[in-house]
């Protein structure tokens, strides 16, 4: 009679590294929920929050930035897709694509940032509005995705560089893939949440 | 495993036509709520709808673009329950001090 564990062996069929990712992104989505819970309790708890997002540029900014994000784990997917059937430099060309994605995910979220900063007169600190605590969470919040995405740029270079000299295999394609796909989930609840629910028309 | 010496097996699903149409619904879904911020309903409608369009695209990359949906069940087993339920516990800290600013804070 055969085991649904497969004999033990390998109960979940995956790799160690695959499945220590796994392991890893579910404690990340923990710290992310927290902050995403504590975002929203001194939103509530702060009856004159402010909506400084004006739905031209800044809604406009973040809907590109989050196409730019959701196209990256299309072009990651891709990436894996061809690691998975040995094309080598076709993967390195789709994960430079999603590096390509991801620098503009940057550049745009730092313009973003300047333009609160400058404009808006919001620090960590203080604004105008008379609620620090809207730049504590909202840089706090962001910043910590954004640190991730950068991170996910040079983790994704180095598999890039190490597939282009024929090293590494499939699997750590696929385990660099799924933290990428990751930060890009996490957006999915940022983008709304944060940005959405505070535009201003 | 595959002939090529590189190749993993093939998982049946998880084809290219599959992660595009996955990646055009996420893009459909972002622009529903881009024009529900626009229309700005009110915000119980707003924010129930953002948070579960968002819930919906998270299952979709996680079950598709992170291909758990062609892992075995055991795997998501292991993962999901314990992450739904560490997230209710939270929720369950933040609900009742949640509630009573939402019902006593100054208008």
């Amino acid at each position: 009679m055969t085991s649904v564990w497969s004999g033990g062996r390998s109960p979940y069929a995956v790799n160690s590294k695959k499945f220590g990712m796994w392991l890893f992104i579910i404690s990340d989505a923990l710290t992310f929920s927290a902050l995403l819970m504590a975002y929203t309790y001194v939103r509530l708890a702060t009856p004159n929050w402010p909506t400084p997002f004006h739905f031209f540029p800044s809604i406009i900014f973040s809907t590109v930035m989050t196409f730019c994000l959701l196209s990256s784990s299309l072009t990651m997917v891709m990436g894996v897709h061809a690691m998975n059937h040995g094309r080598r430099k076709a993967a390195v060309g789709w994960i430079l694509a999603t590096m390509g994605g991801g620098a503009a995910f940057v550049v745009l979220h730092l313009t973003e940032w300047l333009n609160l900063i400058r404009n808006e007169h919001v620090t960590p600190f203080s604004n105008e509005w008379g609620v620090p605590l809207f730049g504590g969470t909202f840089f706090a919040l962001t910043g910590l995705h954004m640190t991730h995405v950068i991170i996910g740029l040079i983790y994704l270079g180095i598999i890039a560089f190490a597939v282009g000299r024929g090293k590494f295999k499939a699997e750590d394609v696929e385990v660099s893939g799924l933290y990428w796909h990751f930060v890009d989930l996490v957006w999915m609840f940022i983008f709304p949440l944060v940005y959405l629910m505070s535009a201003k028309i | 495993m595959s002939t090529h010496a590189e190749a993993v097996d093939h998982v049946e699903g998880a084809t290219t036509k599959a992660f595009i149409t996955v990646w055009f619904a996420l893009l459909f879904m972002t622009g529903v709520e881009v024009v529900l911020a626009y229309l700005q309903p009110p915000v119980l409608v707003f924010l129930t709808a953002l948070v579960g369009l968002s819930v919906v695209k998270a299952a979709l990359i996680i079950a598709y673009f992170m291909h758990l949906r062609f892992e075995k069940l055991s795997l998501f087993l292991t993962l999901f329950p314990m992450l739904i339920l560490c997230i209710i516990l939270m929720l369950l800290m933040f609900m009742p001090d949640s509630n009573r600013l939402m019902m006593m804070r100054p208008r």
